[in-house]
């Protein structure tokens, strides 16, 4: 029984070896700099937003399919040129309710990370190695959730597909950063508004680990998309997890004040 | 008309519920506490078996503003015998606002200095609550008013303390403890204002990337006391010197390493019990180590953290502190699954006689709204003449389970 899955991941990792291989000579020639003129477009369109606050809700799904939740409020500072400043607050589970973790996300150089536990009124400076661990015991990792910054990663152009009846890029990225769970990720972007509509991850041996689709996308501010809903399925231990985003508001004025050590203390 | 001032009323009360933050969240917790050996044959009073139940609540509200809140922490733990142990203590109670560049608190509150895991040297603002555990986490609420200026070249604290809080000691039935027992009633005080007097303090910290670093002074009454022997009642009584503190704290993050950095200097007096003599003196302590995460261990989701840390004092056996040469060896596992369980194994070891002191805590989250904390502390090889030999006996197993609402 045992033998099954792994001969199955086997096959998985050969096949999509195959498929690299059997892709590269004829993409090769403009695969690399088409990939991240799209990367680059969408980035484009995704600059300007300045702030935005959200309201997260995370459903945790395992394999027997039962559940478990947690709310986060989301406040996010747009970085031009560099990875942008995030503040998440937990509301639930109640036992963390009140703690709250500050980020300010590069590129290419480590993140810095804090976060503040309200028991001991202690600011913690945190190490951001772990970028491949769960966040919060849910299938995104740190690195999923993190600023998404176009130098994180280099692109390769695959060639153009239909999903969900939308006309899309399949492009493939590869973590530049030190520590990535994944040897790559092959991101599915709309044609017209450059928006990602699905991706699947795949594990340092190669073999699909997850596949994440994003649901319900809302225009705001007649330009920036946010989802409603990020699905996550983990091919490999069938939990899932699925991001309700609620509330959105973008330029509500907040400044590089509202992401520092007292901000942090003070976050509600 | 009538009509319309109800629905007035309604619109009224519905407004703040969407503009203001006002809310109540809390804990209810139930402990048992048991020791697994007799007690010493000199406390007789003790027990094996402690149960207690507590509860935490917070009330937090806005007022109707983005800059400004109240906050009120009120606490109480109910214990099965000791008398001590039993207390009520405004945790939080505070006014605070914020300012263009600055801001402002006053009231009941609880402050957090430093970076070290083993021991806290640089945290002085608030009292440590004895009673509910003898690890120095557990704080008592400080009054204060408190003042932060934030400046490209830091951040600044200032503090102003009114009033003192004693520390908490176990009662007699209480466990573990000192022996002789501490008597809390009869403190004494170098300064004649007593707990009226005025204690003043400043901070100031900076973020430079990868290092973070802070400096502290403190002027005012000693939140740790030095014991008064009375050999006709067979009790110690707490004796708050008036102290001058100095420290540092520094933490140097890499991505894989965290490198942190407490020292204190301390002018305060000493006691000499065998010739009743209180005299000045002053004295040196750091902590200093490091912490190094391993990601993914054993290619699951579990995070391993590997902590040591190096705790010296130069008064060396003399000094008040347990702490003097002794070395800190702590593993935390975090097994980043949906009930968030955690485990921190702790060993603490004194280079000069060899006493060790160990603990283990564990937790998980269950039914969404639970948490079940595990607690073992063992005192190891304690050292005849060592001050920690009232808890010789006192190793324990704690069981926690709180609801959170």
């Amino acid at each position: 029984m045992k033998l099954l899955p792994l001969k199955k991941s086997a096959l998985q990792a050969a096949l999509s070896t195959l498929l690299i291989f059997s892709l590269t000579p004829s993409v090769y020639a403009d695969g690399a700099s088409r990939g991240l003129e799209i990367a680059n477009e969408a980035d484009k369109r995704d600059t300007g937003f300045v702030d935005s606050i959200a309201q997260m809700k995370m459903t945790l799904t395992n394999k027997q399919g039962q559940t478990n939740t947690r709310e986060v409020k989301v406040k996010t500072l747009e970085v031009i040129g560099d990875g942008d400043k995030g503040l998440s607050i937990f509301n639930t589970p109640k036992d963390i309710k009140g703690t709250a973790s500050l980020t300010y996300s590069h590129a290419l150089k480590p993140d810095e990370q804090w976060l503040y536990l309200p028991a001991l009124k202690r600011v913690k400076r945190i190490s951001s190695k772990n970028k491949s661990g769960p966040f919060m015991g849910s299938e995104f990792a740190y690195e999923d959730i993190s600023s998404q910054e176009v130098a994180k990663y280099t692109y390769k152009y695959i060639n153009d597909e239909t999903f969900n009846g939308v006309d899309c890029f399949v492009i493939e990225r590869y973590p530049a950063y030190k520590h990535s769970g994944y040897t790559r990720q092959v991101v599915w972007v709309n044609k017209q508004e450059y928006r990602a509509e699905k991706v699947d991850f795949y594990d340092r041996k190669n073999v699909l680990l997850k596949t994440l689709t994003y649901e319900g996308y809302q225009q705001y501010l007649g330009k920036f998309w946010r989802p409603d809903a990020m699905h996550m399925i983990n091919h490999q231990t069938k939990k899932a997890t699925t991001l309700s985003w609620k509330h959105y508001q973008f330029k509500t004025g907040l400044t590089d004040k509202d992401f520092n050590r007292n901000s942090l203390k003070r976050a509600k | 008309m009538k009509l319309n001032k109800k629905s007035l009323s309604i619109l009224l009360l519905a407004l703040p519920a969407f503009n203001c933050m006002a809310e109540w969240s809390g804990d209810i917790s139930l402990q048992n506490r048991y020791f697994i050996n007799d007690p010493l044959p000199q406390n007789p009073q003790q027990h094996d078996n402690y149960l207690s139940i507590s509860t935490e609540i917070e009330y937090y509200s806005d007022l109707n503003s983005s800059d400004k809140s109240i906050t009120f922490t009120p606490f109480i733990r109910i214990e099965q015998y000791d008398k001590e142990r039993t207390h009520t203590d405004i945790r939080e109670l505070f006014y605070e606002q914020v300012f263009e560049n600055w801001e402002l608190r006053a009231g009941i509150s609880k402050v957090y200095w430093g970076v070290t895991e083993s021991q806290h040297l640089v945290d002085v603002i608030n009292q440590t609550d004895n009673v509910e555990n003898i690890d120095f986490e557990d704080k008592l609420g400080q009054p204060m008013v408190k003042a932060s200026f934030e400046k490209d070249w830091g951040i600044v604290d200032l503090f102003v303390l009114p009033y003192f809080r004693e520390r908490t000691f176990q009662g007699v039935e209480g466990r573990p403890r000192s022996f002789p027992v501490v008597d809390t009633d009869r403190a004494s005080y170098e300064s004649s204002d007593k707990q009226q007097n005025i204690d003043y303090a400043l901070r100031w910290f900076k973020y430079f990337g990868e290092l973070e670093l802070g400096l502290g002074y403190f002027n005012g009454t000693s939140r740790e006391p030095l014991f008064i022997f009375d050999a006709n009642a067979l009790v110690l009584t707490p004796y708050y010197p008036q102290m001058q503190q100095a420290s540092i704290d520094a933490q140097l993050t890499t991505e894989e390493w965290l490198w942190k950095f407490e020292a204190i200097a301390r002018d305060w007096q000493q006691v000499d019990n065998n010739n009743s003599q209180i005299s000045d003196e002053s004295f040196f302590a750091m902590t200093g180590g490091f912490e190094y995460t391993f990601v993914g261990v054993y290619e699951s989701d579990a995070d391993l953290g590997l902590v040591m840390e190096y705790l010296y004092d130069d008064r060396g056996i003399d000094a008040t502190a347990f702490f003097q040469n002794d070395i800190m060896l702590g593993f935390r596992l975090a097994v980043n699954d949906a009930d968030s369980t955690e485990a921190l194994l702790g060993i603490i070891y004194d280079l000069d006689n060899q006493e060790r002191l160990i603990s283990l805590e564990a937790s998980k989250r269950f039914a969404d709204s639970w948490t079940a904390t595990l607690e073992i502390r063992g005192f190891n090889n304690i050292d005849r003449l060592s001050r920690l030999k009232g808890i010789e006996q006192d190793d324990f197993i704690q069981l926690d389970v709180a609801y959170f609402f």
